[in-house]
């Protein structure tokens, strides 16, 4: 997966809570066996009307935040179905990091193996962010080596990750081959099941 | 010192543990399907990996097969889904249970029946319902698929330790209540994010006077409180669902293991970070009115008002449910109109929920405004349910009966509800278009759906049974 530390962009805030992953991306979307080529249908139903034509009330449709890659929510952001679906749509429509003062447990874990970086902020840290992101385009600096999100008007804020995740997202390594290294444990817990039973 | 069940399983499993790292798990058995594996064999492919344990691994087919005619899956892209799913487990040695073979079915159904979930173990699918798996005191949860190919290639997962939490149901269920109604209740009193980092353990007299496949109904919807699992400990109910079951030991060594399991049970005095407590005579039969269910009520109250939240969030969040569900403040839950009913799904589709479903449909008619389908949720149920005459009951009063799957629970597959429809769906969620894009989902226990079925509307169900007669 690939590396992320520096991300700079403007927010786009969907003012939503418990948002869950099958508004993410929808169950027509889900047969592909390829992990790439959601991004078109991200939020789907929300950006779309039934006839196909962009729903301009929804905030991925206002021309302001197409270059943004910083999605930010409200609380339990990602509940629900498991679907690893929901971040590659997310990665592949371009956003690299997710900021919420909450998130499901699977789809923070799906996050973090696919290099985006789930930040969790206060809920009130992100009410402002949401507030101001509203009103007009509000561009972010967040820094995962430093653990800060800083905004254009100086506002600043520190989060908390796990530093085995951090190591991972810093150096976007595939987890697998990390693991493999641990083989000799896996052996050895396997041959001590083998002899218990 | 005294332990949870949920950090016993946890102590057994781990391989390796440093501080300032999650612990590497050991997984005993991992469950796949059609929908979540693809891309992980495909990575196991590109990198020149195999399936380490492939005989802990068992796969089936369920979100994307048919109900009506299982040789005509009309979906092109559905139609690869499955047969990449048979190409794989050729090629890696998986055990499938495919689109025609007799033990198909819901991956959280086949696993208790197939006796492949067991006390004690850790078991994980790319599938957030996993924790259905849970009523056993296994430690079950669903995964992403990374992670799916991570326990493929290693057979275990890193994880961080979650939080424990209790939430007991004392006293006893009230007449014409349903393990349905214990869930949803719960989820509605302490939100959709109450379970967030923890790992629940049910408990209390309403809960181990429940059947196995009760319990798998109220552990298949922890996810929706959102915790990483949920679970009960063992008891003599677990081990006598065990005994005799295919995949557990026999005589003598079933004897051990059934020691073993029982040994796992939470110890006296054990604690928790956070304890819950529900009353059982608390709780009605219940229905969701909203876009997740957390909201929910008791089938004799009414829509939410705005008035009724002190935060503008949450007034925000009845609004726009409100906006989707084409309902007003303050309505009757029991004059709300359905469409279809769905019995069905891995929260409610087993032997014992059609049976439950069927006393309330026999002699009577579907309502003539209502399309309503039964799925059982295997071919093992299937076939008990129809010598038992199940089938005839509800074909006789107008229901569909079908092949198995999870069909309209998220309507993958061609059963949908269509746009601006209501459906009394026994599911497990109520999300915006889960059931169809623009349908409107209601959900309810098994018993609750077959009188909507039947009235045409969301309808108090003790209304069709009759009071058992209290003894002298």
């Amino acid at each position: 997966m690939k590396p992320i530390n520096e991300i700079s962009s403007v927010l786009t805030p969907l003012d939503r809570k418990n948002v869950d992953t099958d508004q993410i991306i929808s169950k027509e979307f889900l047969k592909r066996i390829e992990r790439t080529g959601f991004g078109k249908y991200l939020f789907y139903h929300w950006r779309f009307h039934t006839d196909g034509t962009p729903n301009k009330e929804f905030v991925l449709n206002d021309p302001r935040f197409q270059d943004s890659e910083i999605l930010v929510a409200q609380e339990n952001f990602g509940c629900g179905s498991s679907r690893e679906h929901a971040p590659w749509a997310i990665l592949d429509y371009g956003f690299r990091v997710v900021i919420a003062p909450s998130y499901a447990d699977i789809f923070y874990n799906n996050c973090v193996k696919n290099g985006i970086l789930p930040i969790r902020l206060q809920e009130a840290e992100v009410t402002a962010l949401l507030e101001k992101g509203k009103q007009a385009p509000y561009r972010l600096d967040v820094d995962l080596r430093q653990q800060t999100v800083t905004a254009e008007d100086g506002a600043s804020y520190s989060f908390d990750i796990d530093p085995y995740w951090k190591e991972m997202l810093l150096n976007g390594w595939d987890e697998i081959s990390l693991t493999i290294q641990y083989d000799s444990y896996i052996q050895a817990y396997e041959e001590k099941m083998q002899q218990a039973q | 010192m005294a332990k949870t069940i949920i950090e016993k399983i946890w102590e057994q499993h781990i391989v390796f543990e440093e501080a300032g790292k999650p612990d590497l798990l050991y997984i005993d058995l991992h469950l796949l399907h059609e929908v979540t594996s693809p891309q992980a064999f495909e990575g196991l492919r590109l990198n020149g990996r195999k399936v380490r344990r492939p005989d802990l691994c068992f796969a089936t087919m369920d979100h994307n097969v048919p109900t009506r005619n299982r040789s005509v899956i009309k979906d092109p892209i559905s139609r690869k889904q499955i047969k990449t799913l048979q190409e794989n487990c050729d090629e890696f040695g998986v055990p499938l249970a495919g689109i025609n073979h007799p033990d198909q079915g819901i991956v959280h159904v086949i696993g208790p029946e197939l006796g492949l979930t067991q006390p004690g173990k850790t078991i994980v699918c790319g599938d957030s319902h996993t924790s259905t798996h849970g009523a056993f005191g296994a430690l079950a949860f669903g995964i992403g698929t990374s992670e799916v190919e991570h326990v493929l290639s290693t057979q275990t997962l890193w994880q961080s330790k979650p939080k424990t939490m209790e939430i007991r149901i004392d006293g006893e269920l009230g007449f014409g209540v349903s393990a349905k109604d214990i869930i949803l209740a719960i989820i509605s009193t302490y939100g959709v994010d109450m379970g967030t980092g923890h790992i629940i353990e049910y408990t209390g007299e309403a809960i181990r006077n429940l059947s196995m496949e009760e319990r798998m109904t109220i552990c298949n919807m922890s996810i929706e409180a959102g915790a990483r699992a949920g679970l009960v400990s063992p008891d003599e109910t677990t081990v006598e669902y065990l005994r005799g079951r295919r995949n557990v030991p026999e005589g003598e060594a079933f004897e051990r293991e059934a020691k073993r399991w029982l040994a796992l049970a939470t110890d006296e005095g054990a604690s928790y970070d956070v304890s819950h407590t529900i009353h059982a005579d608390d709780i009605s039969p219940f229905v969701t009115w909203g876009t997740n269910p957390s909201m929910g009520s008791g089938i004799a109250e009414r829509v939410p008002t705005a008035a009724d939240y002190d935060k503008q969030e949450d007034r925000d969040a009845l609004r726009q449910a409100l906006a989707y569900m084409q309902l007003e403040e303050d309505a009757p839950l029991s004059s709300i109109a359905i469409q279809h009913v769905f019995i069905g799904s891995c929260t409610n589709a087993r032997l014992s929920d059609l049976r439950a479903a069927s006393e309330i449909v026999k002699g009577r008619t579907v309502h003539p405004a209502v399309t309503a389908i039964v799925v059982p949720g295997s071919e093992t149920v299937k076939r008990a349910a129809e010598a038992e005459g199940l089938d005839q009951v509800f074909l006789q009063a107008g229901f569909e009966w079908r092949e198995t799957g999870c069909s309209m629970c998220l309507a993958m597959n061609e059963d949908a509800v269509p746009a601006g429809e209501r459906c009394a769906s026994t599911s497990n969620r109520n999300f915006e278009g889960r059931q169809g894009a623009g349908s409107m989902t209601h959900l309810v226990s098994p018993v609750m759906a077959a009188a909507a079925a039947i009235e045409g509307h969301l309808t108090d169900v003790r209304n069709y049974m009759k009071e058992p007669v209290p003894q002298a």
